[in-house]
């Protein structure tokens, strides 16, 4: 806008040959690039090697020396993936009669065993009288050494 | 079994075995605690965080299932599955509902229909039935339609609200079918476009649509009942800070500034012996903000302008209203402080993210946090806290 004496002149932009310019926002650096851009890869992640199933996946704590012959041992952190399948020789975390216990799966034609893995501890034997959930498959032990 | 609300207030869900003993939905705990104990219910207190979380893996195993999902609330979604003519939606439904028991534990019903407000009602059927449906119910015939309708009293069908349906019974109007049966023009008068939506899906007509991205919200309260009572100035002003500062933090995770709030205070009014008082102030915000320090500032103006001394206070809250978009607000040529705040304030979201909330505080607020919500009943957060996970022999 300039004022040229007692008039007022209006300056519009031109708007018929508009150029367009590519704005580069990451910036445009004049260096030596980085070798290893190209080579760029995701660094390792306990978590994604661990779980396989984000929704399915629980976590739990081992109290006792029940499972001691499996490596479970008191205090280790238990990965649980409820997507799999319950099946005879896996471990699996399970509710039976209000408490939650981890133990071997040993699947008869009539009935489920509770195998511990320490000798002073005796197998449980899931009967009609029993509630039980066999609640998810343990996939991996974390334990601090 | 009966979930408590914030601060173990009153029941606020319930098993179906609750229901069967008749333990009414709000009531309040204080005047059931015989009642729970005779029939031996169990009583949580709310557990936002576990809830929050296996609602999430709820959520992300259905939206496998179709790329169009409209979460609803924390308990409910509309799937759209539109091309799957190829597919036996039943069968699917079974499969979503089994795939979600074993993945999360959560046992989920589903409703199939053509339309959003019939699978509301078909959902419904899934759940009253579930011996019978299997908890899947499909409304693919217009015969089961109008057996459905027929059902579905007024007062539950999805949108009608108290006041309609008070007004809808008036006129014999009292089941889905009987409302399906007015005629267009009554229903559009009388209760809007809304209303003719409704029925239209009602009859099978795809009328409402999903809503895939979620409006934001147009308010953002944040309310509490204190535990104990609050007599002194500091000590609401200590409250009043955290709630602000509460829903400052909701407003900047939906990218969202303020432009108004309001502050209010009250007595216990089931009390009669103490002084009754309430009172409330909304102060118009100089600029559109989400910063912390001005949110603060405003509100503890309000809360000197309506406390008054010798009142018993069991309720305060603070709600930030007149919410626009951080990106579009007006600014204002006099303020000088936004730019540092919006960093200090991304900063203090980040930390809070990753060392749980309250690590850091204002000065008015309780650096020891003395005041807790009363949680009595509070199961673990198996989920999202490492020290709380399952215990297993």
């Amino acid at each position: 806008m300039s004022n040229t004496g007692d008039k007022i002149v209006f300056f519009q932009p031109d708007q018929e040959r508009r150029k367009s310019s590519y704005l580069a926002q990451e910036g445009i650096s004049a260096g030596f690039p980085s070798p290893a851009d190209d080579f760029k890869e995701l660094r390792i992640s306990i978590d994604r090697e661990v779980v396989k199933n984000e929704e399915a996946t629980f976590y739990a704590r081992v109290s006792g020396e029940s499972m001691q012959g499996a490596g479970l041992d008191d205090g280790d952190l238990l990965v649980i993936d409820r997507s799999l399948e319950p099946q005879d020789n896996k471990i699996a975390v399970c509710f039976i009669d209000g408490e939650f216990t981890v133990k071997r799966l040993k699947v008869e034609e009539d009935c489920v065993y509770l195998m511990p893995e320490n000798s002073k501890y005796k197998p449980i034997k899931v009967t009609e009288d029993n509630q039980l959930i066999i609640w998810g498959v343990v996939t991996y032990v974390v334990k601090k050494v | 079994m009966v979930i408590l609300s914030n601060n173990d207030g009153c029941v606020i869900a319930r098993s179906n075995e609750a229901k069967a003993l008749g333990i009414p939905m709000g009531a309040p705990a204080f005047k059931f605690r015989n009642e729970f104990k005779k029939h031996n219910i169990k009583v949580f207190s709310s557990n936002y965080p576990l809830y929050g979380d296996m609602s999430n893996r709820v959520m992300k195993i259905l939206e496998t299932y179709t790329p169009n999902v409209e979460i609803y609330s924390i308990d409910e979604a509309f799937l759209k599955f539109e091309g799957f003519d190829h597919f036996d939606l039943f069968t699917m439904g079974l499969k979503m509902r089994k795939q979600v028991r074993q993945w999360t534990g959560i046992p989920v019903s589903v409703g199939l229909a053509p339309t959003k407000a019939l699978s509301k009602i078909a959902n419904k059927i899934a759940k009253k039935f579930d011996q019978k449906t299997q908890g899947v119910y499909c409304i693919d015939s217009n015969e089961k339609r109008l057996k459905a309708l027929k059902w579905t009293p007024i007062g539950n069908v999805w949108g009608v609200g108290r006041q309609h349906a008070k007004r809808l019974k008036a006129m014999q109007v009292k089941t889905a079918l009987d409302f399906v049966n007015l005629p267009d023009e009554w229903v559009k008068k009388h209760m809007s476009i809304l209303g003719l939506r409704l029925k239209k899906d009602l009859e099978g007509i795809p009328s409402i649509q999903l809503e895939e991205v979620v409006p934001s919200k147009k308010s953002i309260a944040t309310t509490r009942s204190f535990k104990n009572i609050l007599t002194i100035f500091n000590n609401l002003e200590e409250r009043i800070t955290t709630y602000a500062l509460l829903g400052a933090e909701k407003l900047r995770k939906q990218k969202s500034c303020a432009t108004a709030l309001h502050v209010f205070v009250r007595s216990n009014p089931f009390d009669p012996k103490s002084e009754q008082y309430r009172n409330g102030c909304t102060i118009t915000l100089p600029h559109a903000t989400d910063s912390n320090f001005i949110l603060n500032r405003y509100a503890l103006m309000g809360l000197r302008s309506i406390f008054k001394p010798g009142i018993e206070y069991k309720k305060a809250g603070v709600i930030l209203l007149g919410l626009t978009p951080s990106f579009s607000r007006q600014i204002n040529l006099f303020e000088q402080d936004t730019a540092k705040h919006t960093a200090l304030m991304e900063t203090l979201d980040k930390i809070h993210r990753r060392y749980g909330p309250h690590r850091m505080k204002l000065a008015s607020q309780d650096l020891k946090q003395t005041w807790k919500m009363k949680r009595e009943h509070l199961s673990n957060r198996f989920t999202t806290e490492m020290n709380e996970i399952i215990r297993v022999k």
